[in-house]
């Protein structure tokens, strides 16, 4: 298992993107260019979001966890996108509903079923209202690493 | 009571990598809770179709227009917790049938 990457560079403060395909084009061009996903990584994750919706109404701010399947992955990593302004995406499960997402959490993750820790607790920020609304007021990116630090304990995984 | 028969669960996302993985370690967790013996299967959802003969419940993340000849739960309020403790309870039903 390769060591999950995460600092200041997979923190967006401000995605510009007006349709969820376009955050996603964002969001992974950086994962691109930082050499953490492959270049077929962008594709896969819009079709995967088209097919699959991974919006999630939570009881805060809306998030979506964006990902796809592990070829197109170098090393894995959580990037964290702050919407400028809020996005429809799917509801995961619906047909055709959707929800206005303001915090995207793209996965990349590159094993298929040693994750679940990870998983568990990143899920646990989501059933977090507090700390979802202090995610989307927080301009530090530093400071929003440390927060998602301390709520996933990446000593622990 | 003892259970005549473990009941075969398919856990599915679209991947079944991620949402999935953690489904399935809640209704693992669940199920020990309850002392109910289950046999968990995490899929893609694309694979149900091999198991329409053997399973019991799917329980799933992702959105499935197929009728199978089991219930469907959708699993959302796991990641979300919105709703998570009918959901168990809709799990918990089928599994203790």
């Amino acid at each position: 298992m390769t060591k999950l990457f995460f600092d200041e560079s997979v923190i967006l403060m401000e995605v510009n993107g007006e349709t969820k395909e376009a955050v996603l084009e964002e969001m992974g061009n950086n994962l691109i260019q930082k050499g953490l996903v492959k270049d077929s990584f962008v594709k896969a994750v819009i079709a995967r979001e088209k097919e699959f919706a991974t919006g999630l109404p939570t009881a805060g701010v809306a998030v979506a966890i964006p990902h796809t399947d592990v070829e197109h992955v170098n090393t894995k990593t959580i990037s964290v996108g702050i919407l400028k302004k809020p996005v429809a995406f799917g509801i995961m499960g619906e047909e055709e509903e959707t929800v206005n997402v303001e915090l995207v959490f793209m996965l990349a993750m590159d094993e298929t079923h040693s994750q679940l820790a990870l998983l568990q607790k990143l899920m646990e920020i989501f059933q977090n209202e507090e700390t979802l609304k202090y995610l989307m007021k927080e301009t530090d990116a530093t400071r929003i690493k440390e927060t998602i630090e301390q709520q996933i304990d990446f000593t622990t995984l | 009571m003892e259970q005549t028969k473990k009941k075969q669960v398919l856990v599915a996302c679209g991947a079944g990598v991620a949402t999935s993985t953690v489904v399935n370690g809640a209704i693992e967790e669940m199920a020990k809770e309850h002392k109910i013996k289950v046999d968990l299967v995490q899929i893609k959802i694309s694979e149900v179709g091999s198991y329409v003969d053997t399973a019991d419940l799917l329980v799933t993340t992702a959105m499935t227009k197929k009728e199978y000849p089991f219930p469907v739960i959708n699993a959302r309020a796991f990641l979300t917790g919105i709703g998570k403790e009918d959901t168990k309870q809709q799990i918990l039903d089928e599994l203790k049938k």
